[in-house]
């Protein structure tokens, strides 16, 4: 944490002040990436040529996998089986997604996922808030040591917890619902506790303390001062609970059996399996093309949470 | 009050031992002498964190228990478990797959934890150079992160097919004869590792912030003293990044005695060719899921749980002579 410490502010700072800071470093770092030295004085061109060029290289490595998957995804079924492969689909076959999206109930699984992917954000922000709320801006006895016991929960492997947790939803009769995938997030998250934590004890404790003396209540501080301070790292939150929540297989695999109520990551492996001698994988990538979509566009538009989400708390 | 907040903050933070016996005193004498603000605080603090408080009973304490208790006995999910003592204990230290699924976990985890650790930190440089389009390159290194891993392998299945697939054509060029990858026990192992590569990404951003905390001031002091980039590397980013590469190795490690889905979408659930990707997890979901040992299952389960607590108190225990938590004293 290398950002203005709260003591340092007065009582009448604004909220964002805290922030400030961190914006004041961004933009050093700007003008360090014009090429300029600190001093000011330019670094010459060729300073980050070889640096360029491995980073293109690696770049190259890192989008094979997603251009071999659109490319695969459109391409007939007699080109993908050519050898040499082609690097360009020669026809551009975009009945594949159509039939992708008819071949297997496509639709009935991205409702799944979406039904459980919105409820898994919404109730991992709320809870996690109000969870790192009561660890971060209120100043109770014993408040540090406690919080200790959810860092050692970071570590612990959830397998030992797998076969009771699966015990204990098929006795309240919630095995083939969405129910087991999505309650657990009403609890909160170690990582999503750490994360909102490092990013609220920024916020200066005469501002919260200030509040506190004109009569607001906690809940009343929570929702009205904290909340739109805190807003980046709730969206990063928000943005890796939903990853988390689309992407999930094991889960899924677990408790949804029945086609009805499967998502998409366990849906498509059951329709790979299931015709798996005759499975043609254009449609195969057509559909975990279209699974992979709404996260892409996700991170386009919320990409500097993705990438400042974990950087801006000083994770250590 | 907020000096010593942030105390707290940073012990939390990492987890440095030293930093919590200096708050001790102050703690437990206020305990003494609680003052009405101190009370209303704890009141008001446990209720706040009291979600996380019943979480931690229903989906850590209760299963954790549940799991023991259950790993003693021979249980269907049907009928009440029956009592059978270190039975499953017994069974599974002269299992043959509980064998041939922890050799293949510990190849796993051998070669992926050191190997991902490498790319992500190689990552986290690239994503930290002083280059126009670095936004660029972070989007582009973080992005097949994002591709599920089930997706992911259907990818490589496209990709390492020995009739058409890319892989094939690239060791073709090079001379090579055609090689079916995942129909080689060991093939699979070394294809499961490499995907697992490509999801670096998160590892690399914690590195990534772990790099943004060393202070500019420390490489200009540096570079005036005429240290160059790699010595600068070794001396002064490589000893500040340890309590971030603790971190990652420790999830590192934790992963890799996990591995799981990218082995069951590849051999549609089977751990073949051969055996030679069935993981420990996979054996376990097998068996609790498969054959419905969950008494089995639950031993498995409680044998992965005390190896995981062991690898951690073990990397924990050799951090103390590599890790360098002085971040802030420069």
């Amino acid at each position: 944490m290398t950002t203005t410490h709260p003591t340092t502010t007065g009582p009448t700072t604004p909220p964002t002040d805290s922030l400030a800071a961190e914006r004041r470093r961004q933009k050093a770092e700007d003008a360090d990436q014009h090429n300029r030295r600190a001093d000011g004085t330019l670094r010459p061109w060729y300073s980050t040529l070889i640096a360029r060029i491995v980073m293109i290289a690696l770049s190259a490595l890192f989008l094979l996998p997603m251009y071999w998957m659109i490319a695969s995804s459109l391409k007939s079924n007699e080109e993908l089986a050519k050898f040499p492969p082609t690097l360009l689909p020669q026809s551009w076959e975009f009945g594949n997604y159509v039939k992708a999206l008819t071949a297997m109930p496509f639709l009935q699984f991205f409702s799944n996922s979406a039904i459980i992917t919105i409820s898994v954000v919404i109730l991992s922000v709320v809870a996690n808030f109000i969870v790192a709320y009561g660890f971060s801006c209120i100043e109770w006895p014993g408040r540090d040591k406690v919080f200790y016991v959810v860092i050692a929960t970071l570590f612990l492997p959830f397998p030992v917890t797998l076969i009771p947790m699966f015990d204990m939803w098929a006795r309240l009769g919630l095995v083939n619902t969405l129910f087991p995938l999505i309650l657990p997030s009403m609890f909160g998250s170690a990582f999503y506790v750490f994360l909102l934590r490092q990013f609220l004890l920024q916020i200066p404790k005469d501002m919260l303390n200030a509040a506190r003396v004109d009569g607001a209540s906690e809940w009343k501080i929570l929702w009205k001062l904290v909340f739109p301070t805190a807003r980046p790292a709730l969206t990063t939150v928000a943005i890796f609970a939903a990853v988390g929540a689309w992407n999930d297989f094991m889960g899924p695999l677990i408790y949804l059996q029945d086609q009805k109520v499967q998502t998409l990551s366990i849906g498509l492996q059951t329709f790979r399996s299931v015709n798996a001698q005759d499975v043609s994988f254009n449609q195969l990538m057509a559909a975990s093309f279209l699974v992979i979509l709404p996260l892409l566009v996700l991170f386009f538009i919320f990409q500097r949470y993705f990438i400042r989400g974990i950087t801006i708390g000083g994770f250590k | 009050m907020s000096a010593t907040d942030v105390d707290g903050a940073r012990a939390a933070g990492t987890g440095a031992p030293a930093r919590s016996t200096t708050t001790l005193p102050r703690a437990s004498g206020e305990k003494r002498g609680m003052s009405l603000t101190n009370r209303r605080n704890l009141k008001l603090g446990l209720l706040f964190i009291s979600p996380w408080i019943i979480g931690v009973a229903i989906f850590i304490v209760y299963p954790v228990t549940y799991s023991i208790g259950l790993s003693f006995t021979r249980y269907s999910g049907m009928a009440a478990p029956t009592w059978v003592g270190l039975q499953n204990y017994i069974t599974a230290f002269s299992d043959p797959l509980v064998a041939k699924a922890t050799g293949n976990t510990l190849f796993y985890a051998i070669i992926a934890v050191p190997l991902g650790l490498l790319v992500a930190l190689t990552l986290a440089i690239a994503m930290n150079q002083n280059v126009r389009e670095v936004a660029w390159y972070r989007t582009i290194f973080y992005a097949p992160s994002l591709i599920p891993a089930f997706a992911m392998s259907f990818i490589f299945i496209v990709f390492l097919n020995p009739q058409f697939g890319v892989f094939n054509q690239v060791i073709g060029l090079f001379g090579g004869a055609n090689v079916n990858l995942l129909g080689d026990p060991t093939g699979v192992k070394i294809a499961i590792i490499l995907m697992a590569q490509f999801g670096a990404g998160n590892a690399a951003l914690i590195f990534l912030a772990g790099l943004r905390n060393v202070p500019k001031t420390v490489y200009e002091a540096a570079r005036v003293d005429g240290a160059g980039p790699i010595r600068q590397f070794f001396s002064i980013t490589f000893p500040l990044l340890t309590p971030v590469l603790l971190f990652n190795l420790i999830t590192g490690v934790s992963g890799a005695l996990q591995v799981f889905t990218e082995a069951f979408v590849i051999t549609n659930g089977s751990g073949d060719p051969d055996g030679g990707a069935l993981f420990y997890m996979m054996y376990l979901y097998k068996n609790a899921f498969g054959f419905a040992e969950l008494g089995y299952a639950s031993a498995l389960a409680v044998l992965l749980f005390l190896t995981g607590l062991a690898l951690a108190l073990l990397i924990f225990w050799l951090s103390r002579r590599f890790v360098n938590y002085d971040v802030d004293a420069a």
